[in-house]
């Protein structure tokens, strides 16, 4: 339950300034906010209200269509493990079936150590790949009973901390620059399309 | 196009067999209605922009490139268009959709407010495949829960038509529902903790297609077919709305919004379609009282009659005319206020005011006019006003709509932010009594003189300050006229009926008998009979010291009231009168437009029309007043006053209603002057009104009352950081001898070096600090 | 038969280590299209070779990008390019590639466009669970920008334009085009009806918008270096240029291919040893997916067409986003048809009712019949409700919706019953598949009964 922090605010200020108007900075900072705290939370709804002047049911009724973001907090891990067609022709189910068994949660639930979450998914665009799964957006590719346990093992053990980073974050490197020059005057626009 | 031709005026179909003619840009359901064949639909609304989501209007159009299904709410019509309504594809469709809509619809009609007047049990009749085939679970939610103080949702009924969603966002200006979730999940919802408070949520009530959303204030009060309706006009402000009122059992259940294009375009504000309670309030009075031994005790007519025209006779008598004042009428009927007028004439009464200290001087409404669609269609407004989204609410909503087309540009001036400010081209802050300075530098702006060679300009002006004299309003509106002369004023009183009242006569006869003139006079002793016509001085005028002084020494009160208000406790005699909906006669808005008002349900206990007490006490005084019936009122009225002329014929009030005539514009004549400078150490008082408020229409319905606020002082938070006071600290404000205790709330709609409070909250009381004769008040603000 | 034949043109660099990178690109060929164009062309010269290049769009609809492109309103200011990276059609994976292993030619493509279209931004929308794409892209991205090759003056012309990466959070109806629009300015992703909002004229903003796949725009730096009809000389006549196909499922080798417009996919499938490898166990093939979830299914009878575009779309179902699922004799129909169905269904945005209503009406049929409930008037039902979504039942569809994600659903029925009948009609009579065929939920259903 929190507000984003001051560094977040500075990145935020930097992702509105790419956008010829506020409101398309929402989901980018909906993606800090679950950044910051593994969820979108209540209170980081409403910071981003006031950063986008917006209303809050904007703010929420925007986040609430997007399946990524989370309203509660979720585990640490969230395995998503694609059943959709061409990975349910190759098992997905029952690598699922073997996941729930594995963790003792059933798709949707997180374990009681707050570890993982695991979610039946639809199509993560790795069907060459199948079954595939993605932890925290993370691939792993032809998955089977013995490579998820593995995974599981050592997610566990802290083995893949620096190649999978806490429920939240996406990308590691961050777009650094501005858009100075579309900022421009939509007069000065004219005169290049006149070139 | 060519250079030579002329646009295309109208186009040409064939809707169902018959030809149609239409205006390009027109969408194709509205060509159909008009052509008379009914298109089934639930979110279309032709006040608000289409969006194509329930398709229930998909039609069939034969164009260039065959037959093809397309939505009739976002089709725009086309020359030589072939349209089927009723082709069997369309049909096919048509039922689809009904279908899928009942699909996971509850069918919970008979436990629903809506059932017998509901657009989906309608159309699953006229245009629905007769049974469903869904046999799997339907969707749950929890049922219903209340997404304010005024409004419930059902969502499980909900059929995600987006209305009210669009609605709130769209014409109110409040997003504070969303389409939440996603597919089949999708729901309306409010933010968590942040109720769907918006001042004109009634309207998603009304315009919900389904019984999704309730008012607390009708839930199961009545079933449509045991309703009775009339249409009305709303008095609750003088924006004057096109209602329908409607009763079940001789009780008023419900106001809903009539589409007028020239007012209302349908909506209501929550104050105005919710404060029907009031008229069945328990509180009300049902008899006539007579003070005995110090209490106000249940008469007869003749008694109470008697005995107001013997106070009446022996003032007159034993001290003339001038020893007796009427102080009201704008609650009232033109009616109404015409007869008091004629009975004060008659006897020879001449300090007489429809409003409290706290409207605008009477020549206003002879300035050049303009009416709200003229002010919503010029170029430029400038508003010198009080905030509209609290007292004229729905005029709020035209001229939102305006600014947000981008047809409009808002030039605002006020000491702090409105409703409007956020769609103001220019919003400029000021220090009361500083406005036609302000007005003045801003007219010769660059920008500002550009902008206001684009076409008309209307200036807006009200009452912004009740802490302040009108005259500087008077005086900034002044100086638009004088640079702009083509400019029209459209003035924004907020009482109902003033504009009414005062055009018949219930305004000062001569200098110095306004209300403030009235009540120094009387605690000066040279009044001695105060007559009350719906008003309540006690309440409403600003200057409480003035008006505690009159009513200490006060010799007789005689009071018309539909309630025992603060004032009316002081009467000896307390006539009851009829309330709105029990009446009929006409209003006038602020643009000076009369529309008829009706009668629907019976008068509460004996309850008379103002109209009708004034012409028995005439009796009683010995004058007749030639009146004994209400056609050969209107008729004296419209006969005997020029400006109610177009009003005579009855049809004329009905809908739209009819603007009155006018007489030749004058000139503001004022003298300019302008407020002594602020002490650095003071701050300036702003108060004005806000829509919940203990106004008694408001505190005497159930479902409003909680809604006014307890009052506070805002302040912009660089001056409380100056003054190292915190949010909800307890503030002492001093002023002019007196002194008021308040909580502090750090507001930046404020300007700075201005305070603000709401006028009539609960907590301390503020006109405390006003006098009538002080042009502007400065306050000393200590943290206690 | 023979096989139309070319090279690798947008997968040139998957094999490279650094290709990723600024260095790599540029030492394998890259940014000298950009140079070209913004030094030697005109942006009516740059649009000339894409629309003699005939390429149509990789989306999934399939127009021609270069036609397209001459939909922009003349002098409307400002106007933009949206890059769809939004991939997420069941069965398809290239798009992803091309940004994680080739993020530059993408941007490459995106400049030359901007260049060609006079927008003054683009925005890359990437699909929200992609982080590595989006990672690949930042970083490319900065160092394009440090280079000169995207921002102000770019390659020291007086051309300027700004790439905006974002990404979305998760809804595959963000791959429609005006729902991308609406996502992007931070909206609920539903469509805009077409009309009016046709993005060409009224998109981003209510200004003239652009938005092209990212198959389409990789393409665009080999169409400007090699000039369009290089680039139409390869493929099928009546569909140009290669095209990547991901094909999934039962066969021996899936993989992500990039192949001649016009091959068939009984080469791919089988003959040709550089692809698939025929199906896995020596399996016959029962049904085949031509062109994603939303296409209409094909059967061994198809295998000899050529996948053009209007071969297929006469044959009524689309190319897509080329995505290949293959299912061989062991598929259990009913299971397939619902776990599509299932997907529309999840992803329907929920703004039109026939697909909000329709699609969950679809779903919950299907998987009562799997669950060993179904009722013999079903099979009507199922159709009975794809006509309120889909009148006709046909691809393309005449639709009632907005979008086409509703009709979508429809296809997998329309495949799956018609030619499987009897499987349906054994579900609701038994309760289970027929025999020779595996419930793909051998394990999983047990667990919850």
């Amino acid at each position: 339950m929190s507000r984003l922090s001051e560094e977040r605010v500075a990145t935020a200020k930097e992702i509105i300034g790419r956008f010829p108007r506020r409101k398309s900075a929402l989901i980018p900072l909906l993606h800090l906010a679950q950044e910051q705290d593994g969820y979108v939370a209540q209170d980081a709804m409403v910071h981003i209200a006031e950063l986008l002047d917006l209303a809050p049911a904007e703010v929420y009724g925007t986040a609430s269509f997007y399946e990524m973001f989370k309203f509660h907090p979720v585990g640490k891990y969230c395995i998503n493990i694609c059943t959709n067609i061409s990975c349910q022709l190759v098992g997905a189910w029952n690598l699922l079936h073997h996941a729930e068994e594995r963790l003792g949660i059933k798709s949707g639930g997180t374990t009681q150590d707050g570890l993982f979450t695991i979610e039946d998914v639809e199509c993560i665009a790795a069907c060459t790949e199948a079954p595939a799964l993605q932890v925290n957006y993370r691939y792993r590719y032809k998955v089977t009973p013995e490579s998820f346990d593995a995974l599981i093992n050592d997610l566990e053990s802290g083995k893949l901390t620096g190649e999978v980073p806490p429920h939240g974050t996406l990308a590691s490197v961050r777009q650094t620059t501005t858009a100075a020059w579309s900022n421009r005057g939509v007069e000065e626009q004219a005169q290049v399309d006149a070139r | 196009m060519t250079d030579t031709a002329a646009p295309k005026t109208t186009v040409s179909l064939t809707v169902d067999g018959r030809s149609v003619e239409a205006t390009p840009g027109d969408l194709l359901i509205t060509a159909c209605e008009r052509s008379g064949s009914f298109v089934p639909h639930f979110c279309y609304h032709p006040r608000m922009s289409p969006v194509g989501m329930c398709r229930q209007c998909i039609v069939e159009v034969e164009g260039p490139r065959g037959k093809s299904l397309v939505v009739s709410c976002m089709t725009p019509v086309a020359d030589g268009q072939v349209v089927s309504t009723t082709s069997e594809p369309a049909k096919r469709a048509q039922e689809g959709v009904l279908e899928l809509l009942l699909a996971n619809h509850p069918l919970d009609c008979p436990v629903c407010d809506k059932g017998g007047e509901c657009p989906l049990q309608d159309q699953a009749f006229s245009h629905g495949p007769g049974e469903s085939r869904y046999v799997e679970e339907k969707r749950h939610y929890e049922k219903p829960i209340p997404i304010s103080d005024l409004v419930f949702l059902d969502r499980e009924r909900c059929i995600l038509c987006d209305r009210c969603t669009r609605f709130a966002g769209e014409v109110a200006g409040d997003p504070l529902i969303s389409f939440t979730s996603r597919g089949n999940n999708t729901q309306v919802m409010t933010f968590p903790d942040e109720p769907f408070s918006s001042y004109f949520s009634g309207n998603t009530v009304q315009i919900c297609p389904v019984g999704a959303l309730t008012s607390s204030a009708y839930r199961f009060k009545a079933r449509p077919w045991d309703l009775e309706q009339v249409e009305s006009t709303c008095t609750t402000c003088s924006v004057g709305c096109r209602t329908v009122v409607q009763s079940s059992r001789d009780e008023l259940v419900r106001y809903q919004g009539v589409d007028v294009e020239s007012v209302n375009w349908g909506w209501l504000c929550d104050r105005g379609r919710f404060n029907f309670e009031s008229v069945n309030s328990r509180n009300r009075v049902h008899s006539p009282l007579m003070r005995k031994d110090g209490t106000l005790v249940e008469t007869t007519w003749s008694t109470a009659l008697d005995a107001a025209g013997r106070i009446l006779r022996t003032v007159l008598n034993d001290k003339g005319p001038d020893a007796v004042s009427i102080i009201g009428g704008a609650r009232g009927t033109n009616e109404d206020a015409f007869a008091w007028a004629q009975l004060a004439d008659s006897l020879g009464v001449t300090a007489r005011d429809a409003q409290l200290g706290d409207g605008l001087p009477a020549e206003v409404f002879a300035l050049p006019q303009a009416t709200i669609a003229e002010a919503c269609a010029s170029p430029t407004v400038i508003l010198l006003a009080p905030d509209l989204k609290e007292e004229l609410p729905v005029l709020y909503l035209r001229l939102r709509d305006a600014a947000e087309k981008r047809t409009t540009r808002i030039i605002e001036v006020s000491p702090r932010a409105t409703g409007l400010s956020r769609y103001a081209w220019k919003s400029v802050r000021h220090d009361p009594g500083d406005q036609p300075r302000v007005v003045s530098e801003l007219l010769s702006d660059r920008d500002v003189v550009d902008q206001l060679s684009r076409g008309n300009v209307t200036v807006v002006m009200g009452r912004g300050n009740l802490a302040e004299s009108p005259e500087f309003t008077l005086l900034a509106t002044g100086a638009v006229l004088a640079a702009v002369p083509t400019a029209r004023v459209l003035p924004v009183v907020r009482r109902g009926n003033v504009r009414g009242a005062v055009t018949a006569g219930m305004t000062p006869q001569r200098p110095d008998a306004d209300t403030n003139a009235i009540l120094s006079s009387i605690a000066a002793g040279k009044v001695e009979c105060l007559v009350l016509v719906g008003a309540d001085p006690l309440s409403d005028v600003p200057d409480a010291d003035l008006v505690r002084r009159a009513f200490a020494s006060v010799k007789h009160v005689i009071a018309v009231d539909t309630f025992v208000t603060e004032s009316v406790r002081h009467a000896e005699v307390v006539l009851p009168a009829s309330a709105y909906g029990e009446k009929v006669g006409t209003t006038t808005n602020c643009e000076g437009r009369v529309s008829d008002v009706a009668q629907k349900i019976t008068t509460a206990g004996t309850a008379r029309p103002d109209w009708m007490i004034a012409a028995e006490l005439a009796l009683e005084l010995g004058v007749d007043l030639g009146i004994s019936s209400y056609p050969e009122l209107r008729d004296t009225m419209t006969s005997s006053i020029a400006a109610f002329a177009p009003a005579a014929d009855a049809k004329a009030v009905r809908g739209e209603g009819v603007l009155m005539a006018q007489s030749a514009p004058i000139r503001i004549t004022a003298t300019p002057r302008s407020a002594a400078p602020r002490l650095t150490h003071q701050f300036r008082l702003h108060v004005s009104r806000v829509m919940y408020d203990r106004a008694v229409a408001t505190n005497e319905s159930p479902s409003l009352a909680p809604l006014a606020r307890e009052a506070a002082v805002h302040m912009n938070s660089g001056d409380a950081q100056r003054l190292g006071v915190r949010d909800g600290a307890s503030v002492r404000l001093s002023s002019n001898g007196s002194a008021v205790v308040l909580p502090l709330a750090i507001d930046d709609a404020v300007a700075r070096g201005v305070v603000s409070v709401p006028f009539n909250q609960h907590g301390s009381d503020i006109r405390q600090l006003i006098r009538h004769d002080v042009a502007v008040t400065d306050v000393v603000v200590e943290v206690i | 038969m023979s096989v139309p034949s070319g090279p690798r043109i947008i997968t040139s660099r998957f094999d490279v280590a650094d290709g990723h990178t600024y260095a790599g690109y540029v030492r394998t060929g890259g940014y000298v299209s950009l140079r070209k164009a913004v030094s030697s062309m005109t942006p009516q010269q740059v649009h000339d070779e894409v629309k003699a290049a005939e390429i149509q769009g990789r989306g999934g609809a399939g127009f021609p990008a270069g036609t397209k492109w001459g939909f922009l309103p003349a002098g409307v200011h400002p106007r933009y390019l949206v890059i769809n990276g939004d991939e997420s059609e069941p069965g398809t994976y290239k798009d992803r590639l091309l940004m994680e292993r080739d993020p530059h030619q993408l941007i490459e493509g995106i400049v030359i466009a901007c260049y060609a279209l006079n927008a003054s931004q683009a925005f890359l929308y990437v699909r929200g669970e992609m982080a590595h794409a989006q990672e690949r892209l930042a970083q490319a991205l900065n160092e394009a920008y440090a280079s000169n090759m995207v921002g102000k003056n770019i390659c020291g012309s007086d051309f300027s334009v700004d790439i905006t990466l974002t990404w979305g959070a998760g809804a595959y109806i963000v791959g429609e085009e005006t729902a991308l629009i609406e996502s992007l300015e931070g909206e609920r992703g539903m469509p805009r009806l077409k009309p009016p909002f046709f993005p060409a004229v009224k998109g981003l903003y209510m200004q003239p918008t652009i938005v092209n796949n990212v198959e389409t725009l990789a393409n665009v730096p080999y169409i400007v270096g090699q000039g369009g009809g290089d680039f139409k000389s390869i493929g099928a006549p009546t569909s140009t240029g290669m095209r990547m196909f991901a094909v999934s499922g039962h066969v021996n080798k899936p993989g992500v291919f990039e192949v001649p417009n016009g091959v068939t996919t009984f080469r791919m499938l089988f003959e040709a040893p550089e692809y698939c490898g025929g199906i896995r166990n020596g399996g016959s093939i029962k049904a085949f997916i031509p062109g994603g979830a939303s296409a209409m299914w094909f059967f061994p009878e198809h295998l000899d067409m050529a996948l053009d575009k209007p071969t297929v779309d006469k044959a009524g179902s689309m190319l897509g986003s080329g995505a290949i699922v293959a299912m061989d004799q062991t598929t259990d129909m009913v299971a397939a048809c619902w776990r599509i169905v299932r997907f529309f269904a999840r992803e329907s945005c929920g703004k039109c009712t026939p697909c909000r209503e329709g699609t969950t009406w679809l779903e919950r049929v299907l998987k009562r019949m799997l669950d060993g409930h179904g009722r013999p008037e079903d099979i009507d039902l199922l159709f009975e409700v794809s006509e309120s979504i889909s009148p006709g039942i046909a691809w393309p569809p005449r639709q009632t919706t907005i979008c086409p994600l509703g009709p979508s659903a429809v296809s997998p029925i329309a495949s799956a019953v018609r030619r499987f009948r009897h499987e349906f009609e054994h579900y609701i009579e038994h309760g289970r598949p027929i025999d020779g065929v595996e419930s793909p939920f051998a394990t999983h259903l047990a667990s919850h009964a």
